[in-house]
């Protein structure tokens, strides 16, 4: 395949995709679908097997759901316990249309702020959907025992978040995605108590199998014994959260992975708006080269912080020694009237252009300064303790160094992808009876998702939305018998176990991080915050040889039939590789900047993002052609007929 | 700073294992405790050796997925703090560290620093929830909860499930771990009507699971990461009191059976070291 026809977008075919949106008014569409589904006999619910992968948010509250009303359900996880899925380190909190405030809030508003957040990339039927269904979360959650933070009268307490107007972001302490997964797995674990549920943790989906055009299972590893075994069902459901890690360093935990989707995406589903990718300005910088993940400080810290690095570069003093005169603080410089409050985007590329200039401040030039020397003096240590006390002390306690004596230092990093598998608005993909949820699925966020957001369309999938188009997919029958010994588990279950001896026959070098690290580096700098033709053309140059190298250079000890972490991370790895030359393509192809996507080519003269609604304003979904080879473009149009197309604008 | 580890490998649950000998030579103090393994096994793969199996998941301190001894303290030195969290700059140059798994008969080691801890999600299958059908729930607001309660919930619902306590118990007790649970929802208007039920289950299935009885020794509030105090213990035994006195002999007590494929035979438990 050559360069040129990957730069050329308007020669691949482009087949409109069917979201089967309701008809009617937008407010009624939800209820119309619900009404239009077919449902299940009770009493044959249990004779239909449902696989759910993942379990957080989304993928416990699915289960648990599912189980609840009588469905036979098989849940995978790779953790030891589905209770430790990624969902539990969101920290903010989540929205809710309640109105609790009495500040004006409604299900339109917050409609509203998430379109207009998502850079008019979202699909507006699905985004109403979910706005209607944040306020049945907060009931749900609250009755199962959510310690939510309260008022001194015992009504639930709310605060402000990121850019709205209006405060409507439910919080339990710092730890709102803890709380909320922990109601979600405790319903799980009842639904186990009850025979309704088997949990398989320790457990990895390597492949997804398909019989007559149909998802009907899956292949999945023992990650304790080795052991490939074949897991057949009337439909499975991805909830397997996103590919931040395809980054190497972000702010997923290590185990986070592609590749479900991934496999997924192989087998026929198209994977859509890969490129949308969000990077979080305060993140703790990394230290060395052993670092293996980073960790995201709250954004609140920019109301008091200034950010700054040295005027000179390489100036290697102590910030205390660097006087005013020599410093710059550049978002003040750069944005005059948000000064440290610029937008996540626009505050996070501005960070790297300093550091790319040389001026970066500590280990490797990578961070800069967040400042709280002026606000110290202006409203003294008590204050600020008051305000900031724990993050202060999560610094100290990751870099040992005191934020009340020196300035903290701060770098981007990615922390969520609004990209995934392509769903309509039932939540199936392309694959008929493959379902996608949360964070996998492309989701309602468009190309930028608003703060406390994912928490909120997490438990909308996996409550309230999945239970119902699961019913009616299986109630719609033409799903025959099958067993797993079935020439399609066969395959699946041979190829499995064919990649696994591939990894551990290698014999090359050097183990699975290093290739992982490599492909991470080239990517934050080739796709990272801020993306050129030339740097994504010379990334698609470089991925291929990678993953070449990859095939070649892998060493893999040990084997397969026992507890294999270096085996693990290969297999991830590996599609991580294919993954990001598909990122990378869909960047290239986008020839706008929106949301999380910036292209350098398309900016306002100062430095927003430029869309271009006239050619762009579609999903864009990839078909998966095989390695290497281009895959196939199909567009779904977006249509705003209820939030008027708007340039974003931070003035 | 040269850090030497004394780590104990052990293939899988049926053969024995045995400290070994590393040495990192050129560890940053910058690093965490969980970066240095990544460097150590890195090398140890380019060599063409095993590398050391450790979990880990966030390394932020709240999956709860980390954890191992060093030098006999659960996640190491640091109050409130998990391994993950710990950075080499704790450490002096030269240091020996011995690293080992949780140490509980209720916590077959799988390999190396790894070790099972199914048995935890088998106490809160066994009540540790409020049950409410999906859909069901009240108005939000309709539940007030005092903000003290709320507040007094949260503390103990931190708890990150990660086991540090019944490792540092010498009864590998995990009644802090059920305690947690017990509280939690305890103190809330919302689990008031399984309260009796769920503190007779947990129990149960932790006895059931294999772990000790308590002692109120306290080893335990010392050890975990997350705060959680040894209150929420008082708490479970006042409610264990109170539904065992009311109880009628007739009603069950629920408890979760092992899954039928059980995935680790263990010939001989693991002993636990002092």
């Amino acid at each position: 395949m050559t360069l040129d026809s990957r730069a050329a977008p308007a020669s691949l075919p482009a087949r409109p995709l069917d979201s089967r949106v309701p008809s009617g008014p937008l407010e009624q569409k939800w209820q119309r679908r619900k009404f239009e589904l077919k449902l299940v006999n009770p009493a044959n619910k249990r004779k239909h097997t449902v696989i759910v992968v993942g379990t957080g948010l989304a993928g416990a509250a699915a289960a648990a759901s599912l189980a609840e009303l009588g469905y036979d359900v098989l849940t995978f996880c790779y953790q030891d316990s589905p209770r430790r899925a990624h969902s539990i380190a969101a920290q903010g909190g989540i929205n809710a249309a309640k109105n609790y405030q009495n500040d004006g809030d409604s299900v339109q508003r917050l409609f509203y702020d998430t379109v207009k957040g998502g850079d008019f990339r979202s699909r507006e039927a699905n985004v109403h959907r979910l706005a209607e269904l944040s306020v049945n979360i907060i009931d749900q959650c609250a009755a199962q025992g959510v310690p939510f933070a309260r008022e001194y009268g015992g009504a639930l307490a709310n605060r402000s978040f990121g850019g709205a107007l209006v405060s409507r972001t439910f919080y339990a302490r710092g730890q709102t995605g803890q709380q909320l997964l922990l109601g979600a797995y405790q319903a799980l674990q009842r639904q186990v108590a009850a025979g309704k549920v088997r949990s398989q943790p320790r457990s990895e989906m390597l492949e997804l199998v398909t019989v007559d055009g149909r998802a009907r299972g899956i292949v999945a590893r023992d990650l304790v014994t080795g052991v490939v075994s074949s897991h057949t069902a009337d439909a499975v459901v991805l909830a397997t959260g996103g590919y931040s890690n395809v980054f190497y360093l972000s702010t997923n935990a290590r185990g986070c992975n592609a590749t479900a989707i991934w496999r997924a995406h192989r087998k026929g589903a198209l994977f859509a708006n890969p490129c949308f990718t969000q990077i979080h300005p305060t993140c703790i910088p990394r230290s060395g080269e052993h670092q293996s993940k980073l960790t995201l400080m709250s954004e609140s810290l920019r109301n008091d912080g200034r950010v700054w690095v040295p005027r000179a570069k390489g100036d290697a003093r102590r910030p205390a020694e660097i006087p005013d005169g020599q410093r710059d603080y550049f978002l003040e410089r750069m944005y005059p009237t948000y000064g440290n409050l610029a937008p996540r985007d626009i505050a996070s590329r501005a960070a790297k252009t300093v550091c790319d200039e040389g001026r970066g401040v500590g280990p490797g030039g990578l961070g800069v300064y967040l400042d709280f020397r002026d606000a110290f003096a202006r409203l003294g240590g008590k204050v600020l303790d008051e305000r900031y006390g724990n993050l202060f002390e999560m610094y100290q306690r990751i870099t040992g160094d005191d934020p009340h004596a020196a300035p903290m230092r701060i770098y981007p990093a990615v922390h969520y992808v609004m990209g995934g598998l392509w769903v309509d608005y039932d939540l199936m993909s392309t694959i008929p009876g493959l379902f996608v949820a949360g964070e996998a699925n492309f989701s309602d966020h468009g190309a930028n998702r608003l703060g406390a957001s994912a928490l909120m369309q997490g438990l909308a999938d996996g409550y309230f939305v999945i239970p119902y188009t699961v019913g009616d997919y299986l109630a719609r029958g033409g799903i025959g018998k099958l067993d797993a010994g079935h020439a399609a588990f066969q395959d699946a279950e041979r190829e499995v176990i064919y990649r696994t001896r591939r990894f551990l026959s290698i014999g090359g070098k050097h183990p699975a991080d290093h290739f992982h690290r490599r492909l991470g580096a080239l990517l934050w700098d080739q796709c990272g915050m801020a993306r050129s033709r030339e740097s994504l053309t010379r990334a698609l140059e470089e991925i291929p040889r990678l993953r070449e190298e990859f095939w070649s250079g892998l060493r893999v000890t040990g084997a397969g039939e026992e507890l294999n972490q270096e085996l693990e991370r290969a297999g991830r790895v590996a599609d991580f590789l294919e993954l990001a030359e598909l990122l990378c393509l869909d960047a290239l192809h986008r020839e706008e900047s929106c949301g999380g996507h910036f292209r350098v080519e398309h900016q306002t003269p100062d430095g927003e993002a430029l869309r271009d609604d006239g050619k762009f304003a579609y999903v864009a979904a990839w078909e998966w052609k095989g390695t290497g080879e281009p895959p196939t473009l199909h567009k779904e149009p977006l249509v705003f007929e209820h939030v008027p197309l708007q340039q974003r604008s931070y003035k | 700073m040269r850090i030497v580890l004394e780590i104990w490998r052990q293939r899988n649950p049926r053969e024995a294992g045995a400290f070994v000998r590393y040495e990192v030579p050129d560890a940053s103090e910058h690093m965490s405790f969980l970066e240095l393994l990544d460097v150590l096994n890195n090398r140890l793969v380019e060599k063409g050796e095993d590398p050391v199996a450790f979990d880990s998941d966030c390394r932020e301190g709240i999956c709860g997925t980390c954890g191992f001894l060093v030098n006999g303290e659960a996640h190491g030195p640091l109050p409130n703090t998990t391994i993950c969290q710990t950075h080499m700059r704790e450490y002096k140059d030269g240091d020996v560290l011995r690293l080992e798994p949780w140490r509980a008969a209720a916590f077959p080691v799988l390999r190396d620093l790894v070790v099972d801890r199914s048995a935890l999600d088998r106490i809160i299958a066994a009540g540790g929830y409020i049950s409410v059908r999906t859909g069901s729930a009240p108005e939000a607001n309709s539940i007030l909860v005092p903000k003290t309660a709320a507040d007094r919930a949260m503390e103990a619902a931190a708890c990150i499930g990660c086991g540090a306590c019944v490792a540092a118990c010498p009864n590998a007790s995990a009644a802090l771990f059920a305690g947690a649970k017990i509280s939690h929802l305890g103190l809330l208007p919302q689990g008031q009507p399984e309260r009796p039920a769920r503190a007779l289950s947990m129990t149960a299935q932790a006895g059931q699971e294999g772990f000790g009885h308590c002692t109120s020794i306290g080893e335990c509030v010392a050890a975990c990461p997350a705060g959680i105090q040894l209150e929420v213990i008082s708490r479970m035994n006042a409610d264990f009191i109170r539904a065992a006195l009311s109880r009628r002999e007739t009603e069950p007590i629920a408890t979760v059976p092992k899954p039928a494929a059980v995935r680790v035979q263990v010939a001989e438990p693991p002993r636990k070291v002092e």
